[in-house]
């Protein structure tokens, strides 16, 4: 564990401060890939208190500041993973090397654990990279690659990787790696190495305006307005950063030091810490293979459809080198679909996320055609196509026709049952759902849906695809709608119904996001397309019956009628032009709401009503998914309400929300909705038992 | 002395193809006296040169192929150019080739396969750059409205095009001296190189000095046999190559790193340097060599081009060329008597040494069972390299096959062997057996 860690490195540390011999020391790990990954979380899950993680926090200032003020130089020699606690060692030690390596990260990405980071990070990194800079990295958490970091001040000196030579190539950057940070320490012991970095006519500029204190004050304001506006305060951490990078500038270290330990202590006790651990390991945990190692690779791919979806999942294809046919029936969409491709990789390019040569390499893996010439050697087919039965039915067909036995065929659809397409296949054991969301490029989930005949084989190798294309995966049984539809089909009926009860899109959009969802439920139904919306809700409306009533699905019908199907069509809910960033009210679909006109009934008509009526539907539907065996366990749900639908990450997932927020407050909640709405607002049996037992956590 | 002659490398039902003589210009630094000079200026002196040595006659020249790697675009078939300016028959076709650094050597190979084949009986093969200048573009965007300025038919359309015209617009494209699939410059990749195989910084001056030093022997010994004089209009005669320069250890010390600063190893001095240069050799059959009277310096044998990853193994082609050439050939390292590589980096040169010394990059890179070996380097590059006689980029191959025929010759060797690496992480090599005297 780190505490063992912590007592070991005091121990080297005494023994060079103790050897006059030693003039200065290089730190450096030789773990291949990983210099330090940050402390443990565990250490601070088994915390009871506030005081005791602040004093976790205290004895990692107290070790960094004895190296800070060592009266030997340190230097850090960083290759691979340098995070959190990591880093903020690094950044204690006098001079820093690093390689550019691709393993090669440094972040302080404690934010997104709901923390700050608490070993001198808020005290250090204002001085080295300026406040601007040093407020961005500490309150996005992002990942910077070692160049960037030299362009920033983070690190003095960078390393190019190597290639083979008459060892193994990481073994050898690490000795590559001594050599050069040996050679920088003992040019700073005998001082011809010198610590200052050079600065640029830019950076002397703003270090002069940040000399000035109103301006300072002013940084502070514009940096926790921004931080207001984008967490709506639901987050406490960034404003914790803030005002432990405030109190080290403006009232000196000791000050800082203090608050930073008191700050992480208290952080590490908010509930929206709790629920942000439990995203990061329930997202490691979506990042494995449960079902074994597939019989054989898939080495080359086919994707039918080149539309948004199809072309997304070319794109994430080919990004991992795996040859991919993309498949249409029109030429038109065909160069559409191709467009997508070099688009989303161009953009890349742009950025220098990848070399013009790269994008030209992945792109070579794409093979576009008309026909299925060349089906008969793909390893995997995945079908994106229109979401009509008879249409699935159809490619099924034809597809098994061409392909060799061994191939998987896997069917990207929002929500019709897999067991219903694969009832036209030959070999059902080889169907699965592949449930990508829009855009695929974006969005880190994949939901898997197995059938009762899909084999096990089928599953792992859907997963081992999955994996490589760099998805966050859970795998839920097959019923209407899965599980993330599932969801998400009643919530955006309670959201027209909203609606037709006269909250106004902007309203209903500020009320979901007060509430943490990434996106308002208006915009959300433009972005999904209302023609979909409908599909969605008719579609599971029958299946469920009553329960998935609420709003009229006649609103969205009459809306695809005038034509507003959403973003894509330019008009939804909103009014989407190019030019204008504000996006306007679509007074055609007020009209239709007005049409479609209902009375609210006051009692649960209050703005927290209207946010709980949609949260209790999406916790309701996804507690009877856990209830039926639709999902396995509570933490794919959580992570696939976070990560496909948006559901408020400050809050964890609908199972970590009824964790934290108390299921039997949830039930009375519902109850009173039941009384208003009936049927849709019923708890689940699952709900009730454990409002009965409050003592029943989904989460240990 | 001397050793039993080993077997010929002949090959039953294919016609022996021999090096019949092989000139160059003496080689210069760039921005010399060559300086005002044009590329195919240097290519025809050359090629004159071969036809005054060899008093061939120049209608009994089938073919001529020349190598150029940085493009005059006034010249995009140099051959041809140079051909018709160095007095050969205008009715010898002559096409131009290009492959970095071992162009020459394609253009030799080229020439090999018209003999062997039966095709011809005479090529002359070559190679020319220049690089005391080099074509320096106007920006994309400049060219892009100066070619719609050529279609504008009225004046306000052109004027509007040239109302267009920004300051970015002038800033001028010069030729990459990057790769183009890796954005990496050869010596930060040469460099990078070294620190894989753990070459040392002084490992890699010693080799640069050992260069220059055999370089100024063999010149002042006059074994630089092929070198043909070259009048440069209006000043001097060249008859010497000009960047040999013998240092001391402790003045190449002195050098920061070229391309990886600071820590890095290479260097000005431990690099080969920028030159202007042109060769050019006369390949045939063997038979027809024979009965128009020539005495054949060498049969031009087994050779091979191998290609491998361009970031991280951009220069290790011999490593890859020289054990595929000798299994062609069935003759092992210790058969070789003369080696001339290619020395584009002391650090390169000495990479290419441990990786074939080294079992495990045999093992895991090239997927053989054991090492190769390195050459001995009491027979390795004796009259110096690249580092010290120069590089003139596509000139280079043929003088490290002349060099070693030349050296067979004075050494009493049979077989030599020639290996380079290239740009684009290609590298070639070919034996070159010596003729009865």
């Amino acid at each position: 564990g780190s505490e063992q860690l912590q007592d070991d490195m005091m121990e080297v540390l005494n023994e060079v401060w103790g050897n006059s011999a030693v003039k200065s020391a290089v730190i450096i790990s030789t773990k291949p890939g990983c210099f330090i990954a940050g402390a443990n979380i565990d250490m601070i899950k088994v915390c009871k208190s506030a005081e005791e993680v602040s004093k976790l926090s205290k004895e990692g200032q107290m070790m960094f500041e004895k190296i800070e003020k060592s009266p030997i130089p340190f230097v850090a020699a960083v290759n691979g993973t340098c995070m959190g606690g990591g880093l903020e060692f690094a950044i204690a030690c006098h001079y820093r090397v690093a390689t550019k390596s691709k393993k090669t990260v440094m972040a302080l990405p404690e934010v997104m654990l709901g923390l700050l980071p608490g070993a001198g990070g808020t005290q250090r990194m204002p001085k080295m990279l300026g406040l601007p800079t040093a407020f961005d990295v500490m309150l996005t958490g992002r990942s910077i690659r070692a160049d960037k970091a030299k362009k920033m001040g983070l690190v003095h000196h960078v390393i190019d990787p190597l290639g083979p030579g008459v060892k193994d190539p990481e073994e050898r950057l690490i000795e590559y790696l001594e050599e050069v940070a040996v050679g920088v320490a003992k040019g700073l012991a005998k001082k011809t190495v010198t610590v200052e970095k050079k600065k640029g006519l830019m950076q002397k500029v703003q270090d002069a305006v940040l000399g000035i204190p109103l301006v300072r004050n002013q940084v502070y304001k514009t940096v926790t307005q921004k931080v207001m506006k984008q967490t709506k305060g639901l987050y406490p951490a960034p404003l914790s950063i803030i005002e432990a990078v405030q109190a080290g500038v403006e009232k000196g270290p000791a000050e800082g030091y203090h608050v930073e330990a008191v700050n992480f202590g208290k952080l590490a006790m908010t509930p929206e810490s709790r629920a942000l651990i439990g995203l990061y390991q329930g997202q490691v945990a979506c990042k494995k293979n449960n079902f074994g190692k597939p019989e054989r690779e898939v080495k080359s791919l086919a994707v039918l459809g080149a539309g948004l979806m199809g072309a997304g999942i070319a794109q994430v294809t080919v990004d991992k080198g795996v040859a991919t046919i993309l498949k249409d029936t029109t030429t038109e969409g065909l160069a559409r679909g191709h467009d997508q491709v070099y688009k989303g990789l161009n953009d890349k390019a742009k950025k220098k996320s990848i070399t013009t040569f790269e994008r030209d390499m992945t792109l070579s893996f794409l093979k576009g055609q008309l026909d299925y010439s060349g089906f008969e050697k793909v390893d995997m087919v995945i079908e994106a196509v229109f979401e009509d039965l008879s249409i699935k039915h159809k490619v099924l067909k034809e597809v098994e026709a061409v392909i060799p036995p061994h191939c998987i065929f896997a069917s990207n659809t929002s929500a019709l049952p897999i067991r219903e397409i694969a009832a036209a296949s030959k070999r059902p054991e080889k169907v699965i759902g592949m449930h990508y969301f829009s855009p695929v490029d974006k969005m880190q989930l994949l939901e898997i849906i197995t059938t009762d005949k899909t084999s096990k084989d089928t599953t792992a190798s859907a997963v081992a695809v999955g994996l490589k294309q760099g998805k966050v995966i859970i795998v839920v049984g097959d019923g209407p709608g899965f599980y993330t539809t599932r969801c998400l089909a009643p919530t955006l009926v309670e959201g027209i119904r909203i609606l037709q009860e006269g909250v106004g899109p902007k309203k209903l959009d500020s009320l979901t996001t007060g509430f943490g969802f990434p996106v308002g439920v208006s915009t959300l139904i433009d972005e999904v397309g209302v023609d979909v919306a409908a599909h969605v809700a008719e579609d599971l409306g029958k299946a469920f019956g009553s329960r998935f009533g609420g709003g009229n699905v006649d609103v969205l019908k009459t809306m695809i009628q005038k034509g507003f199907k959403g973003r894509k069509s330019g008009k939804g809910c909103y009014v989407y032009s190019a030019k204008k960033k504000d996006k306007q009210v679509n007074s055609g679909t007020e009209e239709i709401l007005k049409a479609f006109k209902l009375t609210a009934p006051p009692a649960v008509s209050g703005d927290e009503d209207v946010q709980y009526r949609l949260v209790s539907r999406f916790v309701n539907e996804a507690a009877l998914c856990l209830q039926e065996g639709i999902l396995a366990d509570p933490v794919q749900g959580d992570i696939g309400a976070v990560f496909g639908l948006g559901f408020p990450p400050c809050l964890g997932g609908p199972f970590r929300f009824l964790d934290s927020f108390g299921a039997d407050k949830l039930v009375q909640k519902m109850k009173r909705y039941e009384d208003a709405y009936g049927n849709q607002f019923t708890p689940c049996q699952l709900l009730l038992d454990y409002a009965k037992d409050p003592s029943k956590k989904f989460h240990k | 002395a001397l050793k039993p002659l080993g077997k010929t490398l002949s090959k039953p039902g294919v016609r022996n193809v021999v090096l019949v003589e092989g000139v160059r210009t003496p080689f210069l630094q760039a921005g010399t006296t060559y300086a005002d000079l044009m590329a195919h200026d240097l290519a025809r002196g050359a090629l004159q040169g071969l036809l005054n040595r060899t008093a061939f006659p120049k209608e009994a020249v089938d073919y001529i192929v020349y190598g150029t790697v940085i493009q005059e675009v006034k010249t995009s078939n140099v051959a041809r150019e140079a051909a018709l300016g160095a007095g050969f028959s205008d009715k010898t076709p002559a096409h131009t080739v290009t492959m970095a650094c071992i162009s020459s050597n394609q253009a030799m190979t080229t020439a090999v396969g018209l003999v062997a084949s039966g095709q011809c009986d005479a090529v002359v093969a070559g190679g020319v750059e220049f690089m005391s200048d080099v074509p320096i573009r106007h920006s994309r965007k400049m060219r892009k409205m100066m070619l719609s300025l050529n279609r504008a038919r009225t004046l306000g359309a052109r004027l509007s095009l040239l109302g267009s015209l920004r300051l970015s617009h002038l800033v001028p494209e010069l030729p990459a001296v990057s790769e183009f699939s890796t954005a990496e410059m050869m010596g930060h990749s040469a460099d990078r190189l070294a620190a894989a195989f753990g070459i040392s910084r002084l490992d890699q001056d010693e080799f640069a000095l050992r260069s220059h030093v055999l370089a100024k022997k063999a010149q002042d010994e006059g074994l630089l046999t092929d070198i043909v004089d070259f009048k440069v209009p209006g000043k001097d005669i060249v008859s010497k190559d000009n960047g040999i320069r013998p240092s001391t250890m402790e003045q190449m010390s002195k050098l920061k790193p070229a391309f990886i600063k600071p820590h890095g190893t290479v260097t000005a001095a431990n690099s080969s340097y920028l030159t202007d240069g042109a060769s050019a050799v006369l390949i045939m059959s063997e038979e027809k060599a024979l009965a128009m009277g020539y005495k054949p310096k060498a049969y031009l044998r087994d050779f091979v081009y191998v290609s491998q990853d361009p970031k991280d193994q951009l220069l290790l082609g011999p490593t890859y060329a020289i054990p595929k050439v000798l299994e062609r050939s069935g003759l092992t390292l210790a058969d070789i008597d003369a080696f001339e590589f290619h020395e584009a980096f002391a650090g390169q040169v000495l990479a290419n040494l441990t990786a074939m010394e080294s079992d495990w990059f045999a093992q895991n890179c090239m997927g053989r069972k054991a090492k190769v070996g390195a050459p001995p380097m009491e027979k390795f590059n004796l009259w110096g390299g690249s580092l010290s006689l120069g590089h003139p980029f596509a000139a280079t191959g043929c003088r490290l096959v002349t060099m070693v025929a030349h050296r067979l010759k004075k050494e009493g060797g049979q077989y030599g062997l020639v290996a380079a690496c290239a740009a684009g992480g290609q590298g070639h090599a070919m034996l070159v057996e010596a003729c009865p005297q």
